[in-house]
């Protein structure tokens, strides 16, 4: 028996995603057309600029990158019952712990660095999300709440540190010194150069591939270990959760420690691989951007990896929209993107009712 | 004749994939008890709502004293003259009796003339009745039986001649309820209708005029309550032949399991929910724990699985002190040494709705060896254990796969029992049993429980039903107020004195 509204998986899965992402693509035509410019155009423009060549992919992949770390962060976090919004201050706290280690341990060798970069990146960025984790299990403050202060918290923390301490003297923006090639992670073009391949300059970098260990990681985790299953039945219900022996406290600081860690990995991406320095606000909004991903792609990390490309193509796609299209300013295409955030995450349910009664079979009639 | 006070003509109603009402017909007598029993999910409560206004139908029709209303809304039922005692009462909680009369019949802007008029107007209900209640309590000082009062004076102060009372008796003692059917049938006597929701076949046969029982959204029968039996309107629910009773030897009792002494328990508000009990229970023999719900079984038993601190006393298990429950691995612990618990409540706790049947078969049991694999927990050792226990246990449909949640009631109950009883327990702690659970799975699951005592194992059974404790216990404590009230063996027991046990009345 199916309850009331309750769907086929691949409806859930395929049809609703993409009816809502039709929607929003039709709604944003309507947009263009206001603005005097030609849809079908901009359209194609868009979809040029995101996969039209192998630059084009290589920024998309690069954006997407960030979105997985980011949206896995929401994922894992959300599969234990927890909102965490906070993945901007854990990525920009965690920023701080790779360039520690990229400026001051810089003459390990390559292997050591990268190994502490990680660490450190994780590290801070578990940290930063094990406190409003750790505030809502002993103390009961909203994880919603708490984390949003400390999103303003490492603002203002990183905006001291970087314009007080760090700070790179010949450098008028508040940023640090750019970090030795021993002290980067390899970019894609390099990579690929080792095995002969010609590849295009880009920010794409092996954080790439660690997104996609992290995110098969996260998989096997929650799905298949009893400390996924433990932190599942936390997000489920607490109360089965003790009846079980599972200290929901404990499992809530947990599933925070990973959710920070695994947005802490943005900053690898973005840090040690793209801009090789720290520098103010590099997270821009990936954080937020997410919590859209991990709704979009149902928790599930395949379902975050298909998001996080799709939202990798529309930055970069929309990137080059501003640029080609005089009507259509990079304001504009914030809104496209919007509107996609707005039916693919907060509208998702409109089409449910619909597609539930076109097909749902009654049973047993 | 008389027409009748309602009649359903071809009720049918859909919610989504789910007919839950196939075109019902439905005479009900004017001046007449008339009782409804079915099985959950049977329909009872979906054609109340659709009498009641909470539900449309998508078709049939509906008469009042033989004509035609529509009704849409609560408001339309009650201009109809149909009030609803609903098991879950539907007062606010801070507010007093008064208020709560008036909610919704205030009877203008100004609260005063209508505060006045109802105070008079109830008084004289009250006394014709025999409803005595303080008007001025709050509901939230008031006993359950006082409250449910409340709910019938609501339904009389708003004209109701026909009236519904869903599962009127879960809350009650058996003396409470013997009082409401003499309210019920002095209203009968007036010329007034009532309809009776229930499961309790026991109760259909003391005090209606006439039964319909509802299985699968359809009335299957319609019968004059005195021209038929238990049996048969069992086997009319469920659609074949059940014992009412599973066969019981006597028990042997062996060594001493479990000692509680002396414990005491507060709640979440720091209120004495038990106060100071103390009982055995030995190897191979069923202790029952009656008693009017929220009288202190729930904590004693989540006390038992340490899941909630004590204040006092304490608890002696195979002659070893257990650690302070509290702890959130004194469950665990608990498990470790052969203790296991059937939860009151599987819903919010002894299952998880949204997991596949093969992980709520292992909730608790999640760390155990057998299902780990490297650093992994095997889904195949874990779905392997599920279909196991649901081959033994007649879970249908036997699908490990299946959302926990999509089980009806008592195959969900069947993989929690299953689960604990798997595990070969020394101990196994179970609160109401059979809530909720049909009565074809009711038998198996009472035969399972008398299995685990005739393999020398200790049970210790809370449950709300007395005729559950009478049919399984070898012992029944009744608690009262979070005190052991009386102890009597099985073989003394009789409802009456339990009853009045239950209301802390003492025997």
């Amino acid at each position: 028996m199916r309850a009331k509204g309750e769907l086929p998986a691949w409806i859930d899965v395929v049809v609703l995603p993409l009816a809502n992402l039709t929607l929003a693509f039709a709604l944003s035509g309507l947009v263009v057309i206001a603005v005097g410019e030609d849809p079908v155009k901009a359209m194609r423009v868009l979809v040029q600029g995101a996969i039209g060549h192998p630059e084009a992919i290589a920024f998309t992949l690069y954006y997407a990158t960030n979105f997985v770390f980011t949206g896995l962060a929401v994922a894992v976090a959300f599969h234990a019952g927890l909102f965490n919004i906070g993945g901007e201050g854990q990525a920009y706290i965690a920023g701080l712990g790779v360039a520690l280690v990229c400026l001051y341990l810089d003459f390990l060798p390559w292997p050591l660095v990268f190994l502490l970069a990680l660490a450190a990146g994780m590290g801070f960025g578990a940290a930063w999300g094990a406190v409003p984790g750790w505030l809502q299990a002993r103390r009961g403050s909203h994880i919603v709440i708490t984390t949003i202060m400390f999103n303003f918290i490492a603002a203002a923390l990183m905006t001291y540190l970087l314009s007080h301490v760090l700070l790179d003297p010949g450098h008028g923006a508040p940023e640090t010194r750019r970090f030795l090639p021993g002290a980067t992670l390899p970019s894609m073009q390099t990579m690929l150069g080792w095995i002969g391949v010609d590849a295009p300059r880009s920010p794409l970098n092996l954080a790439f591939f660690l997104a996609l260990i992290a995110a098969f990681l996260v998989h096997v985790y929650i799905r298949h270990t009893r400390w996924g299953y433990a932190l599942r039945v936390v997000g489920q219900n607490e109360q089965a959760a003790r009846y079980a022996g599972i200290d929901p406290g404990r499992a809530i600081v947990v599933a925070m420690a990973i959710s920070g860690a695994l947005a802490g990995m943005m900053a690898l991406n973005e840090i040690m691989g793209a801009h090789q320095r720290l520098l103010a606000a590099f997270t821009s909004g990936f954080g937020f951007v997410g919590i859209a991903v991990a709704l979009m792609g149902r928790n599930h990390p395949v379902g975050v990896c298909l998001a996080a490309l799709l939202f990798g193509a529309l930055y970069q796609g929309g990137a080059e929209l501003a640029f080609e299209m005089r009507g259509i300013s990079r304001e504009m295409v914030i809104v496209i993107q919007g509107l996609i955030i707005l039916f693919c995450g907060a509208l998702e349910n409109m089409f449910r009712p619909a597609l539930a009664a076109l097909f749902a079979k009654p049973e047993r009639a | 004749m008389d027409a009748p006070a309602l009649r359903l003509t071809g009720i049918d109603k859909h919610f989504g994939p789910v007919h839950a009402n196939r075109s019902v017909d439905l005479s009900v007598a004017k001046g007449s008890i008339h009782g409804i029993v079915g099985e959950n999910g049977a329909g009872k409560s979906t054609l109340m709502g659709v009498v009641y206004g909470y539900h449309t139908a998508d078709q049939g029709s509906i008469e009042v004293d033989g004509k035609p209303v529509r009704i849409a809304a609560p408001q339309d039922a009650i201009a109809a003259g149909i009030g609803m005692v609903h098991q879950h009462f539907m007062l606010v909680e801070n507010f007093t009796v008064l208020e709560n009369v008036l909610l919704g019949a205030e009877g203008g802007a100004l609260l005063a003339k209508g505060r006045a008029r109802a105070r008079a107007e109830l008084e004289r209900l009250a006394r014709e009745y025999g409803l005595s209640v303080d008007l001025d309590a709050k509901i939230e000082d008031l006993h359950v039986g006082a409250q449910q009062r409340v709910e019938i004076l609501k339904a009389l102060y708003r004209g109701a001649r026909i009236l519904i009372l869903d599962e009127p008796t879960a809350v009650l003692t058996p003396q409470e309820a013997d009082k409401l059917f003499e309210l019920l049938a002095l209203w009968r006597d007036q010329g007034r209708t009532v309809l009776l929701i229930t499961h309790k076949l026991r109760e259909i046969l003391a005090v209606t005029d006439r039964v319909t029982v509802m299985r699968q959204g359809a009335i299957v029968a319609t019968r004059e309550t005195a021209a038929t039996n238990r049996e048969e309107l069992a086997e009319l629910m469920v659609g074949r032949r059940v014992a009412l009773r599973v066969p019981k030897g006597s028990a042997a009792p062996g060594a001493e399991i479990l000692r509680v002494e002396n414990l005491v328990c507060a709640d979440g508000r720091k209120t004495e929910r038990l106060r100071g009990v103390s009982f055995a229970v030995r190897a191979g023999e069923i202790v029952g724990i009656a008693g009017v719900s929220g009288n202190g079984q729930s904590e004693l038993l989540e006390a038992l699985a340490g899941l909630r601190p004590i204040a006092g006393g304490r608890i002696l298990y195979k002659g070893e002190a257990l650690p302070a429950p509290g702890d959130p691995a004194r469950a665990k612990q608990a498990r470790a040494r052969a203790i296991a618990h059937v939860p009151e409540d599987r819903h919010r706790m002894g299952m998880v709705v949204a997991f596949p049947a093969y992980e709520t078969a292992i909730l608790g049991y999640h760390d155990d060896a057998e299902l780990a694999e490297g650093p992994l927990l095997s889904e195949a050792r874990a779905t392997a254990r599920c279909d196991k226990l649901m081959g033994q246990f007649d879970v249908r449909p036997a699908d490990p796969r299946l959302k926990s949640g999509k089980f009806s009631g008592g195959n969900q109950q069947k993989i929690v029992l299953g689960r604990e009883i798997d595990r070969d327990p020394d101990l196994l702690l179970v609160g109401q049993p059979t809530r909720g659970v049909d009565i074809g799975a009711i038998e198996f699951i009472h035969r399972r429980l008398v299995e685990l005592r005739d393999r020398g194992k200790a049970v210790l059974l809370v449950s709300c039903e007395l005729d559950e404790i009478l049919a399984l216990a070898d012992r029944i404590l009744t608690v009262c107020d979070g005190r052991i009230v009386g102890e009597v063996a099985a073989a003394e027991a009789d409802e009456r004195r339990i009853g009045l046990m239950m209301a802390g009345i003492a025997a």
